[in-house]
């Protein structure tokens, strides 16, 4: 695990001051540190930095250690830390907000596939409405490991046995609609700016 | 017939059709009909929350808008437990951050929707439950299947954080169905531990160690098969199963639909609830248990 010891001047004190204003972290800087969320947390043991410390340091301003951690990458958000924490600290959402920021700033693990599936989920909503679950996935193994798809033939072999395996792309019938949404969203975010 | 508006979602489409096949007939039997809202899109799951919030909460405000058009206002039906939250979780959002909603509502309208967030996001489980009533799933059951033991498992997004209808770590809803139907529900302390999400197919070494956790547990209680309620857990809990068991040594187990069992109880064939789908077959455990009780 990387040190997360900082000088004081070395601290980013805006990326400190953005992460308490995000919703959810309305009672951040009444955390006391118990770590019930690592406790509760299924995949805690494979972070980089606990659940407990990566929200401690997000809030002191470790700004590259945490938008470059594992950690926010392999929470599922499955919100148990989320319920537990007797500060009703939304840690969940916290760890969406450090995501689309490290997506938004193009800083999180290079070829960890975890970021880059969300980022293919999304063009693929975009552009159809809707997931096919088939070409989701090879797309994912084109992009990160070929040859992690050899392994799963066998699945893919059942899933065409049983009728579950279909490369039909799936579509909402009014695309349209769906760019016109993200089209006002887009207008109403440079006017917000 | 009472009638309710149904958000399928991408997954019952696709690997986990069985899940809408022992759904839809399992409502019939029962008298209640689900009506597919027209031209629905994804919810974004979890990823698109990783991407962009408003954006997320459009595209699922978008089914919420459509649902409301339709005019149906028992409650939006949603199966997937991805769906279910994701559709709560957008609900809650633009009421907590109106500038976000005045943004969302405005490219809704822009899109001729409207979205005014009185419609209201229901899983089948609480539907079942408290709407339609055990005492009336009773009284349809009749092949009951006394001497299954099954282990109830609901994975983490329906209970947490929105749902109001059940238990946050200890949900009993699915274990009340299970019941029902005449078979036993086994203690299972895992029932809303993480199923592993995407991160079977991402990370193997994190995704395979959580399915095997699960499946070694419901073996330890004694479980002849696990039911779940969410396509994404039992394609997880399935689909992975060949790679798990290899791994780690452990048997197979089937993992089927809570709604497959219903469905067998009310004494509708194997094809009909979608049992010929499964990769793991749970029909001869079924067969052998079910028999040996008579």
């Amino acid at each position: 695990m990387r040190p997360a010891i900082k000088s004081e001047a070395d601290r980013d004190q805006n990326f400190a001051r953005w992460v308490k204003q995000l919703h959810g972290a309305e009672h951040l800087k009444e955390c006391i540190q118990c770590g019930v969320c690592s406790g509760s947390c299924p995949l805690g043991m494979y972070m980089d930095y606990s659940p407990r410390r990566l929200i401690h340091i997000a809030k002191e301003g470790f700004r590259e250690e945490v938008l470059g951690s594992l950690t926010i990458w392999l929470c599922t958000s499955c919100y148990a830390c989320t319920v537990s924490c007797p500060r009703e600290i939304k840690v969940t959402d916290i760890i969406y907000a450090l995501k689309r920021r490290a997506i938004e700033e193009q800083v999180y693990p290079k070829k960890f596939p975890i970021p880059i599936l969300a980022q293919e989920f999304g063009k693929m909503i975009r552009g159809k409405g809707r997931i096919t679950e088939t070409r989701l996935v090879m797309n994912l193994y084109m992009k990160t490991n070929i040859f992690k798809a050899t392994k799963m033939a066998r699945m893919g072999l059942g899933l065409m046995r049983t009728g579950r395996f279909s490369l039909k792309s799936e579509s909402v019938k009014n695309r349209g609609q769906i760019q016109t949404i993200m089209k006002s969203l887009e207008e109403s975010k440079e006017g917000a700016a | 017939m009472k009638s309710y508006p149904y958000y399928p979602g991408c997954s019952v489409k696709g690997t986990g059709k069985a899940y809408e096949e022992s759904l839809l007939a399992v409502f019939e039997a029962l008298g209640v009909k689900l009506e597919e809202i027209d031209d629905w899109n994804c919810c974004g799951a979890t990823a698109y929350m990783s991407i962009d919030e408003t954006q997320a909460c459009a595209l699922a405000g978008r089914n919420l808008a459509i649902a409301e058009k339709a005019g149906n206002g028992a409650g939006l039906v949603a199966p997937c437990s991805a769906c279910y939250l994701v559709l709560n979780k957008t609900k809650k959002l633009l009421e907590e951050q109106p500038k976000m909603r005045d943004r969302v509502a405005k490219a809704l309208r822009a899109a001729g929707l409207e979205y005014t967030g009185k419609m209201n996001v229901r899983h089948p489980l609480e539907v079942l439950v408290n709407d339609i009533g055990t005492k009336a799933i009773k009284e349809k059951v009749t092949k009951p299947l006394n001497g299954l033991r099954v282990a109830p498992y609901y994975g983490c997004q329906i209970v947490r954080p929105y749902a109001l209808f059940d238990d946050q770590y200890n949900p009993t809803t699915m274990d009340v169905l299970i019941k029902a139907t005449g078979a036993e529900a086994v203690e299972y302390p895992f029932k809303t531990r993480c199923c592993g999400a995407s991160q079977t197919s991402t990370i193997p070494e994190t995704g395979l160690h959580l399915v095997y956790m699960l499946i070694k547990e419901a073996h330890h209680r004694g479980a002849d098969m696990i039911a779940t309620i969410c396509p994404l857990c039992q394609f997880n809990l399935e689909g992975y199963q060949h790679q798990v068991c290899e791994k780690y040594k452990v048997d197979p187990i089937p993992v089927v639909y809570f709604t497959q069992l219903m469905g067998i109880a009310f004494g509708l064939s194997a094809e009909k609830v979608g049992l010929n789908r499964s990769l793991v077959p749970a029909e001869p455990v079924l067969k052998r248990r079910v028999a040996n009780a008579a």
